[in-house]
């Protein structure tokens, strides 16, 4: 008999979770022993995992600022996994403390730690719900109370997109989101790839591998078609470049060479 | 790379910059901060920028400094730089031998300048800071490590407690729909124990709970369990198929049946496997007795109870159908003699009641399932048999048929005598179509009829073609008298005391499109029988009786010519007999004394006054009354006294043993006989059938008056009595 569609599912805490390894790589312990062992073996295959992650958050950091200097102080943070340090509404708040931020996953253990973490916290919560489906995204009572779609919003999808494979409509969902946010909205948007940084096709093959053992199929896809994600969008100066080279706080000649794997960018909504 | 050589190249760079650039105690502390931020930057997950970061490592750097020169020296700020490294996620182990050789080796060379402390004093010192912060990092690190580990364990248990309470909510729905459905549901393993069943099952089996749950499902077999039905059972237990949906009968607690539309289920295991079946019923035994109720009345006769005309039909089609190995059939045709008296006499509620007795007695007749009575028309009843094992039994079925009708049947108070005529078909399978057999049994109980009744009679081909045939005729006959399709020939009939032409008798012929021409043997019983002997006779009349005015106008000098028209006894019956007649007589001028009305003498065989009132009208008004076939219906000669008769038309049958010499002397004795009595009787006789000169010579001595015969003329066209007349006048 098929489940019917209200009713949940359990929770497996002997798979990995795409959340939690993506804390190990942060150096965290938000994670159990199935995590890191998933961790451990996709960083044999590229050891750069965890300066791509941090990478990854840098440009969150580089991103979040921006928007509050365009006068975006409502961010909708889709994907946004296990909250350890440098979060959203951290960084939001070091810039305007009346940011508003809703966080979204769908991993129910991500989901309950953010809402410990965002015990207490004003004007941030957590939404349990998934980026393939959009609609339930902005039906959710954490949007409404919390975000005005009237008014510009920030929509994070960083590091999140390479797991929803072509079949999953990611194009539509991104269109979806971009379709209920107000004009001068932004899209901040980072993407697994393997062009631009000094990675192989082996390795790319063997964390896609990987993931898919996972049962998170991970899909690392051309600068051309990351660029595709921001139809409908302006995108902000200087384009969908390799991390590190999105509008840099310091030069990037230190950077190690690793992080200039995959794209990431900033669309404005006209 | 090691922390060490790091620290050495971060070192060279460092005192290129001291030189050059200011030398106070800040400024120093920040170098000390930036050769310590290049160690171990690359290994921090820290999302500060580097320059950042190093103003993070500036402030830790200045407590080193503090607690290096401060008097007395307390190593125990240290702890807090340690922790200080972990809260800047500096959380991989290489941060540590690394900040351990950047103090080992630029501690005393950027924070104590001008030999503050002696260099034993300041390297003692230093090793102690070091201690203190490797400690302090340690303790901080496994802090935050395990605070974490709490930290996401607690979200593990949280999140499984509210997935578990949804499921908790999501099974307590469940158990609320499988508790409160309207439906019957009922859950068994994969052996057929049955596990589980809700409150509607049990009611739906009229209060069977704990009964239900210890019963296996193949404990439920019913005998009329749609065939194969638990063939697909095991397909579904095997996991070949997914459901089936089935209308099932149950018993119920009270032996009573449940019916119900089912459906079956199969539930696996997240390997697939099969683990157990959901049984779920809808109670379908009202609509269920209702369809079969309609089934029965739209098969039924509503008055017997006996299956009606459709049903016979089904059943007789499909014993009929064609198949392996041969099958007979046997069919027994029944219709009640008499019957219409019944219903006309005593009425219809008598007639009905006499039918149900009569159903009733051929139900008894059938002795085993594969015979069938029905009930196919108004008192038309069959006995199918399917598949007889010999002729003999399907008559052995008629016989028991006529013999359970033979003891009278009492209704109010009466007894009342049932007869009936059966028509017997049997064969073989697949020759026939059930049209033709039934045809058939009717054509062959008409004959048992018209036999006598009360009889059987077994079917004959030959029969049936002559039946059908007759069938055929009859059926066109109407449209043939619109058509034009009759014509008339005329036979004269010559005075044998001068052979002149006496008159002529108008003999109707049809002139069949298909058929040719058929003489009134062939037809004029099927117009008797339909009623269309009305309108024919009188068109024959119209027609004889205008040619007889013509034959007068064309030879106004000779003795008028008689028509001798035939009379049917349909026509006798009609009231309008007389008036119709006089009616064309007048229309064709006519005088009645011209015409003569042959009527058959079985036609007047006890005939009552009322019957003879018509022909009396008739003659009295001077029409000839012609007794034709006389000789062959046993007549009552004492009748002919009171009959308004002018003439007697011997039969042929008389005058046959004439045609040669030497005559019959019986044949001359008995016509001698019959002339003398009709003369006696002031009657003429006219003589059928002479066919030689000899037979005329022999009734004209025997004092016969007038005759007809091929010797004479066959019938013809008018005009050929025009040329015999004109022959005989001259």
């Amino acid at each position: 008999m098929e489940r019917p569609s209200w009713a949940p599912q359990g929770i497996d805490l002997s798979v990995p979770s795409v959340s939690r390894v993506y804390d190990y790589y942060l150096g965290g312990s938000h994670n159990f022993e199935v995590d890191r062992e998933a961790a451990r073996k996709a960083m044999q295959i590229m050891p750069g995992l965890p300066k791509i992650m941090q990478a990854n958050r840098a440009f969150m950091r580089r991103a979040v600022r921006h928007a509050v200097e365009q006068g975006v102080t409502q961010f909708l943070d889709i994907g946004s996994g296990i909250p350890t340090f440098g979060n959203v509404h951290e960084v939001a708040r070091a810039a305007c403390p009346e940011a508003r931020v809703v966080y979204v996953d769908h991993d129910p253990v991500a989901v309950a730690h953010s809402r410990a973490v965002l015990e207490g916290v004003d004007h941030a919560a957590i939404s349990a719900a998934d980026l393939r489906e959009p609609e339930k995204i902005l039906a959710g009572p954490e949007v409404n109370r919390l975000l005005d779609l009237d008014r510009p919003v920030a929509l994070l999808l960083v590091a999140v997109l390479h797991f929803i494979v072509d079949e999953e409509n990611p194009r539509e969902a991104v269109a979806a989101l971009r379709d209920a946010l107000a004009p001068g909205s932004l899209l901040v948007l980072t993407h697994a790839s393997t062009e631009g940084g000094p990675h192989s096709p082996e390795q790319r093959g063997g964390v896609e591998q990987l993931y898919d053992n996972m049962g998170s199929p991970l899909r690392m896809r051309s600068r051309a078609e990351v660029e595709r994600f921001f139809d409908g969008f302006e995108l902000a100066e200087p384009g969908v470049v390799p991390m590190p080279d999105w509008r840099p706080d310091a030069p990037t000649n230190e950077e190690d060479p690793s992080v200039f794997i995959g794209f990431a960018g900033v669309g404005h909504k006209p | 790379m090691t922390a060490t050589q790091t620290a050495t190249g971060a070192a060279s760079t460092a005192d290129g910059v001291a030189g050059s650039v200011q030398d106070g105690p800040e400024d120093r502390l920040r170098r000390f901060a930036a050769i310590w931020s290049r160690a171990i930057y690359p290994a921090t997950a820290t999302s500060m920028t580097a320059k950042e970061f190093e103003e993070h490592l500036g402030g830790l750097g200045r407590k080193l400094r503090d607690a290096l020169l401060a008097r007395p020296f307390d190593p125990s700020p240290a702890l807090g730089v340690g922790a200080g490294l972990v809260q800047a996620h500096c959380t991989d182990a290489h941060t540590l031998p690394r900040t351990l050789g950047v103090i080992d080796a630029y501690l005393l060379l950027y924070c104590s300048p001008g030999k503050v402390l002696p260099a034993d004093e300041g390297r003692a010192r230093c090793a102690r800071l070091q201690h203190s912060l490797a400690a302090g990092y340690a303790q901080a690190l496994r802090e935050r490590t395990l605070c974490e580990q709490e930290a996401i364990s607690r979200a593990a248990l949280r999140a499984q407690a509210e997935a578990e309470k949804a499921l908790h909510d999501s099974e307590a729905r469940f158990r609320a729909m499988f508790r409160d459905a309207a439906v019957g549901i009922g859950i068994a393993d994969i052996e057929g124990n049955i596990l589980d069943v809700n409150d509607a099952l049990s009611r739906m089996f009229g209060g069977w709970d704990h009964q239900l749950r210890s019963r296996k499902v193949t404990d439920f077999w019913h005998p009329e369990d749609t065939p194969g039905v638990w063939k697909v059972h095991d397909e579904l237990l095997r996991g070949e198929r997914d459901h089936y949906q089935v209308e099932k009968p149950y018993y119920r607690k009270d032996a009573t049946v449940l019916w119900t539309n089912l459906t079956v289920s199969l539930l696996r295991d997240t390997e697939g496997e099969p683990r157990y079946t959901l049984a779920v019923l809808e109670d379908i035994t009202e609509r269920r007795l209702l369809n079969d109720r309609l089934r029965h009345q739209a098969t039924h006769d509503a008055l017997t109870g006996l299956p009606n005309r459709p049903q016979f039909f089904e059943r007789l089609e499909a014993a009929l159908a064609p198949r392996h190995g041969e099958a007979r059939f046997g069919l027994c045709y029944l219709d009640l003699d008499g019957f219409k008296a019944v219903n006309d006499s005593l009425g219809h509620a008598v007639g009905d009641q006499l039918l149900v007795a009569v159903a009733d007695r051929l139900h008894a007749c059938a002795t085993s399932a594969d015979q069938l009575m029905a009930r196919i028309g108004g008192d038309e009843f069959v006995a199918l048999i399917e598949n007889p094992a010999s002729h003999e039994d399907v008559v052995a079925l008629a016989d028991r048929i006529l013999d359970a009708l033979s003891t009278p049947v009492r209704i109010e108070g009466r007894d009342l005598t049932v007869r009936g005529s059966i028509g017997i078909v049997d064969g073989t399978a697949g020759e026939l179509s059930a049209a033709a057999v039934l045809r058939s049994a009717d054509i062959t109980m008409y004959r048992a009829k018209a036999a006598g009744g009360n009889r059987y009679a077994l079917s004959d081909p030959e029969a049936d073609i002559r039946a059908i045939s007759r069938h055929s005729l009859t059926n066109s006959l109407p449209t043939a008298l619109e058509r034009g399709e009759f014509f008339i020939e005329y036979q004269p009939l010559v005075r044998l005391s001068d052979g002149s032409v006496h008159g002529a008798e108008a003999l109707v012929r049809w002139c069949h499109p298909l058929r040719g021409v058929l003489g009134p043997d062939q037809f004029i019983p099927l117009a008797e029988n339909t009623g269309l002997i009305v309108p024919l006779g009188r068109w024959v009349l119209e027609q004889a009786v205008r040619q007889a005015r013509t034959w007068q106008l064309e030879q106004r000098d000779a003795r008028p010519v008689l028509i001798n028209v035939n009379l049917s006894p349909a026509q006798l019956h009609h009231p309008g007999l007389v008036t119709d007649t006089l009616q064309v007589l007048r229309e064709a001028e006519l005088e009645p004394t011209a015409l003569c009305l042959e009527v058959t003498e079985s036609a007047l065989i006890g005939a009552e006054e009322d019957l003879l009132r018509p022909l009396r009208q008739l003659a009295d008004l001077g029409v000839a009354i012609a007794l034709d076939d006389f000789g062959t219906g046993y007549s009552n000669l004492a009748n002919l006294r009171r009959m308004p008769l002018s003439t007697l038309k011997l039969d042929r049958s008389f005058t046959r043993g004439m045609q040669h010499t030497p005559a019959d002397p019986v044949d001359i004795k008995i016509v001698e006989g019959i002339v003398s009595l009709a003369h006696t009787l002031d009657l003429d006789v006219t003589v059928e059938g002479v066919e030689t000169g000899m037979q005329a010579e022999h009734l004209r001595v025997l004092g016969c008056d007038t005759a007809q015969g091929w010797y004479y003329a066959r019938p013809g066209p008018p005009e050929q009595l025009h040329s015999l007349s004109l022959a005989d006048a001259t």
